[in-house]
């Protein structure tokens, strides 16, 4: 476990490149909206960034079913580098948001559903986090962290639905017509292919961010028992 | 000895029963739980009216939110004090040698949270309907105040049991019970500010639903899940 896979390293390398193109076509590729600008190329990352960080919660909460199941702990493993890489992702989504949503929305911020559903997204992840580091015990912290990412993952759809029925503003995307929202705009192919790629891209690179995150939780765990042996 | 699906069943009823009135036989005497639930929601009616101006025209809009408020932050007392007994009288221990399913406690200990959290609603709401002149006791409203403190005492008691087992016991059960009560509390509020704005029931309904259909998810998983939380 100690030398590092030549899959990892080829991802390592895969996800630059990806990440350079991606870049290279956000700026020169994909074509410059009309009423936007510049400042909706944001967008293509943005969605990038929030659907890793999603994915990374859903991640998160079947590792702690699997868990709970078969009681392995590196299943504990796989679930707290999940939240730890999707709570900077989704940050990163959060902030990028703002800043289109200023000169777009005139606003940095609003309470519609998706960007409240965000906030308590994020909030989720670090309760959870500050629950694992209050607990020292390693088999009662997996428990633990599974049980809340189980409850999370069941309240936060439910979030999103309630406040869906309330209001939302935030402008649908995919599809020619959606210009009815604020702020939405159609997507030509061009645009269109931008953002899977985008979205590709960051999806290598999460998975690259986690298999090195479990990595490092191996070698973590493996340090602690050799701690404890040394003790005996 | 065999048992009989009737006795089971009696059995966990009894095992119910016992926690319940423990609980409140425990706190019929020492009344210590009541009055700091009590007293604190008190105060907080009390900084309410200086923190917001509470003019007649505008106490409508405002109520539903404010008895929330306070039902949620006397709640959490509630159920910090109520686990931490539980843990510190090492009663908890004493509870998982007996033989009863574990989810006898839960409900034991959920059913004990919630006759609190009424007992407390059942003062605030003649408290709240003095001190501002407006009449709280509408069905709906006591309605929607019992399907929301169910929720609330299911998903609490679940995450409180977690809570109190870490170090950072006092300061983590809000932190981890805001984020995942939100579909609740927003459901609860517009529901109960329907009620008291006298709106019609095709707009008072689907929070309705909302509620009950949280409480019957929160009540299941918690069920389900107890287990993990409390075995050694």
């Amino acid at each position: 476990m100690t030398k590092q896979p030549k899959l990892l390293t080829f991802l390592i390398v895969l996800s630059a490149l990806l990440f350079i193109t991606s870049i290279g076509l956000v700026f020169f590729y994909a074509p410059l909206e009309a009423v936007m600008n510049y400042v909706q190329k944001i967008f293509y990352f943005h969605i990038a960034n929030a659907w890793v960080g999603m994915l990374g919660f859903l991640v998160a909460a079947a590792a702690g079913i699997f868990y709970l199941v078969k009681k392995d702990l590196k299943w504990d493993i796989v679930e707290v580098s999940a939240v730890e890489i999707s709570l900077v992702f989704f940050f990163i989504a959060i902030v990028s948001g703002s800043i289109w949503a200023r000169p777009t929305w005139g606003t940095w911020w609003t309470w519609d559903a998706r960007l409240t559903t965000a906030a308590i997204l994020e909030m989720i992840y670090v309760a959870y986090l500050m629950l694992r580091q209050g607990i020292d015990d390693p088999d009662r912290r997996a428990r633990f962290g599974a049980v809340y990412t189980l409850v999370g993952a069941l309240s936060v759809p439910l979030t999103f639905l309630s406040i869906r029925i309330w209001q939302t503003i935030h402008p649908a995307v995919i599809g020619v017509q959606s210009a009815g929202a604020q702020g939405g705009f159609g997507m030509t192919p061009p645009m269109l292919f931008t953002m899977l790629f985008s979205i590709f891209s960051f999806s290598v690179i999460f998975v690259t961010l986690l298999w090195i995150r479990v990595r490092l939780g191996h070698l973590t765990a493996q340090v602690d028992e050799l701690k404890l042996k040394i003790a005996e | 000895m065999k048992n009989t699906p009737s006795i089971t069943h009696a059995s966990f009823l009894r095992a119910v029963f016992s926690i319940i009135w423990k609980d409140l036989a425990a706190e019929l005497r020492s009344r210590e739980l009541l009055s700091a639930m009590l007293i604190f929601a008190l105060l907080v009616i009390l900084i309410f009216n200086f923190a917001l101006e509470l003019t007649p025209s505008l106490r409508p809009a405002a109520t539903p939110g404010i008895l929330w408020v306070i039902f949620s932050f006397a709640g959490t007392l509630g159920l910090n004090r109520s686990m931490a007994q539980e843990k510190d009288r090492g009663c908890l221990d004493g509870l998982l040698l007996a033989p009863v399913d574990r989810s006898a406690i839960f409900f034991g200990k959920m059913i004990g949270n919630l006759v609190f959290m009424m007992i407390v609603e059942i003062i605030v709401l003649p408290v709240y309907s003095f001190l501002y002149n407006f009449n709280l006791f509408i069905p709906g409203l006591l309605l929607v105040v019992l399907l929301g403190s169910i929720g609330y005492a299911a998903v609490g008691t679940l995450l409180a049991s977690m809570a109190v087992q870490a170090r950072t016991r006092d300061i983590l059960l809000p932190i981890l019970l805001f984020p995942v009560i939100v579909p609740l509390l927003l459901a609860a509020v517009r529901a109960s500010g329907g009620y008291l704005q006298g709106l019609g029931m095709d707009v008072i309904a689907p929070w309705l639903n909302l509620l009950v259909g949280y409480d019957i998810i929160f009540l299941a998983i918690a069920y389900m899940v107890f287990d993990y939380v409390v075995e050694e």
